[in-house]
């Protein structure tokens, strides 16, 4: 049973990391990486590893992508920027 | 199931540097180098888990009973938040290039350097 | 070097580091299944020093010295960032309006927040009984500050937030470290050894010093993630770029979020 869960979880981190890899939008990528942060910490919990599991849990999934989303917000505020996507709203992931 | 863990780990450091080699986008680069970082957690934990151990956490079980390695996973707690720390240190780097080169994307960086 | 070349460059060298952890991968013992002998000795080490959580054992007893490189790493990064995010001589600060939180957002927000606060210095107190510790908690303590951020504005968080307070906490919590280490060699031993009476086992007060410098992490991990974000909210929400136009909110990010970048009207 526990080895069905282990599997599950480690698949759910490989698909998370993936996917926050090949987000190249930072914005969407900071959301990838607070659900990876989730999966991380649920395997852990799953490999007996509660200390690391809440480590994770608090830093993965809340101080990391926040910081990102910070630095987004200012890196894109300058006006007649030179980096792409600024104006965009949205994303621009392929 | 019994090298899948390792696996993942594996395919987890690859798929980071993955995304750091084709990154257009510091801030998307610091990010893969947190997804790269976490392989290393899945790798120590998965060497330190033994069949059938629970948590080495002795505050409600017997001091007999049989646990996981702890010894690997403290060292990856300690790194996790260190982690996040040096994180913030390299988006203050990117938020500091921006102000001065105006641009985000390493290769437009690296012509600036002529 | 181009971007083709360097993928190239990249491919070589993950086909050669695939090849060779695959082939590591196979020959380590299957998962599950090893033995530890480092693990088996740690367990026997904590327990004898009256430590339930043996990984809080291991941080800031057993590896003690290790852990306190760690949080020299910590301390310089958030040194490092605080540097590299001041305020510089061309750049001018404008406050931010308030803004409108929807009442139920302000409401679960002002609910939630003594509680994580509390589970934060719980976790803390708790590291040498139960899973948990200084690292942790500061972290969860630093985070559940922020809800404030969440509930009322920015403002309000920097009433509640005196900024020099936890710079100073932060040196401390460094300082604690390293003067607990040194206590023990005035009492004899050796550099951070763990000198005070151990307490009984899965007690508030077990665990010798490592107690008192999972508490000195505490503080300094508390305090420094509030520092970094701190200089992160000053980044992106007050300080302005000399030539930047003081006009329209420029949402970034569409793609929804968690909120942050809603808070205040640019």
């Amino acid at each position: 049973m526990t080895d069905v869960l282990i599997v599950v979880a480690l698949l759910l981190v490989a698909g998370a990391a993936t996917a926050a890899v090949l987000n190249r939008d930072p914005v969407r990528q900071a959301l990838v990486l607070s659900f990876l942060g989730l999966t991380l910490a649920l395997l852990f919990t799953f490999l007996q590893a509660p200390d690391v599991a809440l480590s994770q849990l608090a830093v993965g999934s809340a101080v990391t992508p926040l910081m990102i989303l910070l630095t987004v917000r200012k890196v894109r505020r300058r006006p007649g920027s030179g980096g792409d996507g600024a104006d965009k709203p949205a994303g621009r992931e392929r | 199931m019994t090298v899948l863990p390792y696996l993942v780990a594996g395919w987890i450091f690859l798929i980071g540097v993955y995304g750091l080699v084709t990154s257009r986008d510091l801030i998307h680069a610091v990010g893969c180098l947190a997804v790269t970082q976490s392989s290393t957690y899945v790798l120590l934990l998965a060497v330190g888990y033994r069949n059938g151990g629970t948590a080495p956490v002795f505050a409600d079980a017997p001091t007999n009973s049989r646990v996981v390695d702890p010894v690997v996973q403290a060292l990856a707690l300690t790194d996790i938040v260190v982690g996040a720390t040096v994180t913030a240190l390299l988006l203050a780097l990117v938020v500091q290039l921006r102000k001065r080169h105006g641009t985000v994307d390493p290769d437009a960086l690296s012509e600036l350097k002529g | 070097m181009s971007s083709r070349v360097r993928l190239w460059v990249f491919l070589v060298g993950a086909a050669g580091f695939a090849a060779l952890f695959a082939a590591a991968c196979f020959d380590l013992p299957a998962f599950g299944t090893v033995p530890h002998p480092y693990g088996v000795r740690a367990v026997h080490a904590a327990l004898s020093h009256h430590t339930a959580n043996v990984i809080a054992s291991v941080n800031f007893d057993l590896r003690a010295f290790d852990t306190l490189g760690e949080e020299s790493i910590l301390f310089s990064a958030v040194i490092g960032t605080v540097v590299l995010l001041r305020q510089a001589r061309d750049e001018h600060r404008k406050d931010p309006e308030p803004a409108t939180v929807h009442p139920p957002v302000r409401r679960f927000a002002l609910l939630t927040l003594p509680f994580a606060l509390l589970v934060g210095l719980y976790v803390i107190a708790h590291g040498q009984v139960s899973p948990g510790g200084g690292f942790q908690g500061g972290v969860v303590t630093a985070t559940a500050l922020h809800l404030l951020y969440i509930a009322a504005d920015y403002r309000a968080l920097e009433r509640v937030r005196p900024l020099t307070l936890y710079e100073i906490g932060e040196a401390a919590g460094e300082a604690a470290y390293v003067i607990t280490g040194f206590a023990a060699v005035l009492a004899g031993s050796a550099f951070l050894t763990n000198v005070l009476p151990f307490g009984t086992l899965a007690t508030l007060s077990s665990g010798g010093t490592a107690m008192v410098l999972n508490a000195a992490v505490g503080l300094e991990v508390t305090s420094g993630i509030v520092v970094l974000l701190a200089r992160f909210l000053d980044q992106a929400v007050e300080i302005e770029d000399p030539g930047e136009d003081d006009g329209s909110p420029r949402h970034t990010g569409g793609g929804g979020g968690n909120g942050d970048d809603e808070r205040e009207p640019a």
